[in-house]
């Protein structure tokens, strides 16, 4: 039986492990190696640095913007995306009409997983785009067109929406727009998979808390919450990743890219703003090494937070 | 599932499972409670306006690519075209859509293949062989999942354009290019996931095949693979999906070098497409652009929604 494993076994991973090691792993080693080095990348000329860049990163004023930003995606994405889609979730599953059979799930629940579901399958550039025309700060635009014609905004002075850097609790006006576009094309995939998630729980659980007496709302929280806990520490990793990522959504819809005047900076625009516009690779490079060491911390610090015993059922 | 043995006088009339179409009987439950009917109607209420700002976007998006343009410029709310404009259509296939969409399908059809394939080789190989190194690959591939794009965006970029001078078919603006990075970059997912499920499958299965003289090639192609059909499903959507959505690697990959036409992606070229319409005014031309992009997945996913539903939860859930 053993005859032929080694060979088997290289065949098999050579090609995969070729292809990976040269379009992923070797880039990796590569930026951390640059970000040692004061490349401009465009001439051929690099001298090693040593940790200047690390050294200049940290006092550099559009990172620490950028870091807040990060902070905020990474608290908001999360929270807004999970509370909205557990509601949702929730009213799916115990809104419906009690009747001879009991708590229905509301009726056409299976339409309404169907319609949340559909940004899920969108590009992200698709929504971006859209949005951008959602979001016109003119009379076109769908949310300042509907708003002037019931008289709320005033027709010369419409919203600006992600041309808007004034603060709103603190934040720039236009992370909370993109915000905004982030749950609603998150929360319908996440309130399906809490939705699989609740319909696994036996039944006979919920049974021995109606007979203590417990609420619909009692249950939900004392019972199906618990319960859900793995399912929505995973939806927390997955989101945060996500919210790490929101350069598409920047890219896309801020006046150049990061704007306006660097009120929505992330550490993914300001790597490509640094990179190709300044022409400064080897900054960039230290500056996505800070990221991925930022990533990997809070992927432990998640791991660490979320572990538990699982409850079986 | 259990049924409930308890009466209705037992239970208080708002106290319900929180779960799916209930099952359980209930022995004569009367109980039409005041508290549930507002319930019940808040919760079609709440469920509806979510519904509503799902579609309604979508829906006007749609719209406005069947107006004129002075009629998206003039009544740009309404739902209702005063006629239907098919030529929007056109216009945005010919100014770039129509490459954006062989483009996309060509560099998808082999990728998505080249990584169900060798995904599915990897993972079977770190799955169910024991070899010296096999912890280290597994653990190589799996880090790829915390590491953000960026940070090998720069080297990436850099290391394309040098293999242009020697070996100029895996240059930038090439589609086999673009195959061979969405490959490996999809491989940490592919693999981490097969990984658990080739875990899973029985091995007598494998073993009485080899012991039928099948050679362990084959008995992964005719036995093993078959097998791991339901999890080669999930992962296969979860891999369209996300290499259909790709943005960033062929905008960094695919730029013309020596003023040949940019070979671009649909989530690529609709960006530009945003851009040159907004200049020409052209808003019905991107509003079709944008439906063009749109209703191909769209329909793909209603016909197939429970399929991708469950993949996709079966993909992050567990």
């Amino acid at each position: 039986m053993r005859h032929g494993v080694a060979r088997f076994v290289t065949g098999f991973l050579a090609l995969p492990v070729a292809l990976y090691l040269f379009y992923v792993v070797w880039p990796f080693v590569q930026a951390a190696g640059y970000s040692l080095t004061d490349w401009g990348g465009y001439s051929d000329s690099q001298h090693f640095v040593g940790l200047d860049n690390y050294v200049r990163l940290l006092s550099d004023e559009l990172i620490r913007k950028a870091f807040w930003h990060n902070v905020f995606f990474l608290v908001t994405v999360p929270l807004f995306t999970i509370a909205l889609a557990l509601f949702l979730a929730f009213l799916l599953n115990v809104g419906g009409r009690e009747d001879r059979a009991g708590i229905r799930g509301v009726f056409g629940s299976a339409l309404y997983k169907v319609i949340f579901f559909f940004p899920q399958v969108l590009s992200l550039v698709v929504i971006a785009v859209m949005w951008q025309q959602i979001y016109r700060t003119d009379s076109q635009g769908l949310i300042n067109g509907l708003l002037i014609k019931i008289g709320l905004v005033d027709a010369e002075n419409p919203l600006a929406f992600t041309a808007d850097p004034e603060p709103f609790l603190g934040v720039p006006a236009v992370l909370w727009w993109l915000l905004l576009i982030a749950v609603w094309s998150g929360a319908g995939f996440y309130m399906v998979l809490f939705s699989a998630a609740m319909q696994s729980i036996p039944k006979d659980i919920y049974e021995a808390a109606i007979l203590d007496g417990a609420s619909r709302f009692h249950t939900f929280f004392r019972v199906t919450l618990p319960l859900l806990r793995d399912t929505i520490s995973v939806a927390w990793v997955y989101l945060g990743f996500i919210a790490l990522d929101m350069y598409a959504l920047v890219f896309v819809m801020t006046p150049s890219q990061g704007g306006p005047n660097h009120a929505s900076e992330i550490f993914a625009s300001v790597i490509q703003f640094n990179a190709f516009q300044k022409g400064q690779f080897g900054y960039a490079c230290a500056i996505a090494v800070a990221l991925a060491i930022f990533t990997i911390l809070l992927a432990a610090l998640q791991l660490r937070i979320t572990r538990r015993d699982r409850i079986e059922f | 599932m259990s049924t409930v043995t308890h009466t209705s006088g037992q239970r208080r009339p708002d106290a319900v499972p929180p779960a799916g179409p209930a099952t359980g009987r209930r022995a004569g439950a009367a109980a039409y409670s005041i508290g549930g009917r507002i319930f019940n109607g808040f919760s079609h209420l709440f469920l509806a306006v979510w519904a509503v700002m799902v579609v309604y976007p979508l829906f006007w998006v749609v719209m406005s690519a069947l107006k004129t343009d002075s009629e998206v410029i003039r009544e740009p709310l309404s739902l209702i075209p005063e006629s239907l404009q098919w030529d929007n259509f056109a216009r945005a296939w010919t100014a770039g859509i129509d490459s954006f969409f062989l483009n996309t399908l060509l560099v998808l059809v082999f990728s998505v293949t080249l990584t169900m394939l060798l995904g599915s080789m990897a993972a079977y190989a770190l799955a169910r062989y024991e070899f010296r190194g096999n912890r280290l690959i597994y653990w190589m591939f799996l880090s790829g999942l915390t590491l953000p794009v960026y940070l090998a965006a720069v080297p990436l970029f850099k290391g394309v354009y040098n293999m242009n001078v020697v070996f100029p078919l895996l240059g930038p603006n090439k589609h086999a290019t673009l195959i061979l990075v969405y490959v490996a970059w999809s491989l940490s997912f592919t693999v981490f996931f097969m990984h658990s499920f080739f875990r899973t499958l029985p091995h007598s299965i494998a073993e009485a095949a080899m012991v039928d003289g099948a050679s362990h090639t084959r008995s992964f192609f005719s036995v093993m693979l078959p097998m791991a059909k339901p999890g080669l499903i999930s992962i296969g959507i979860f891999n369209v999906l996300g290499q259909w959505n790709q943005w960033y690697l062929p905008t960094l990959l695919m730029q013309s070098v020596s003023g040949e036409p940019k070979h671009q992606v649909i989530a690529q070229g609709l960006i530009e497409l945003s851009v040159n319409q907004g200049y020409k005014s052209d808003w019905s031309g991107l509003f079709a652009g944008v439906t063009m992009a749109m209703l191909p997945v769209l329909i793909v996913y209603i016909v197939f929604q429970r399929q991708v539903q469950s993949g996709l939860t079966a993909g992050v859930g567990k």
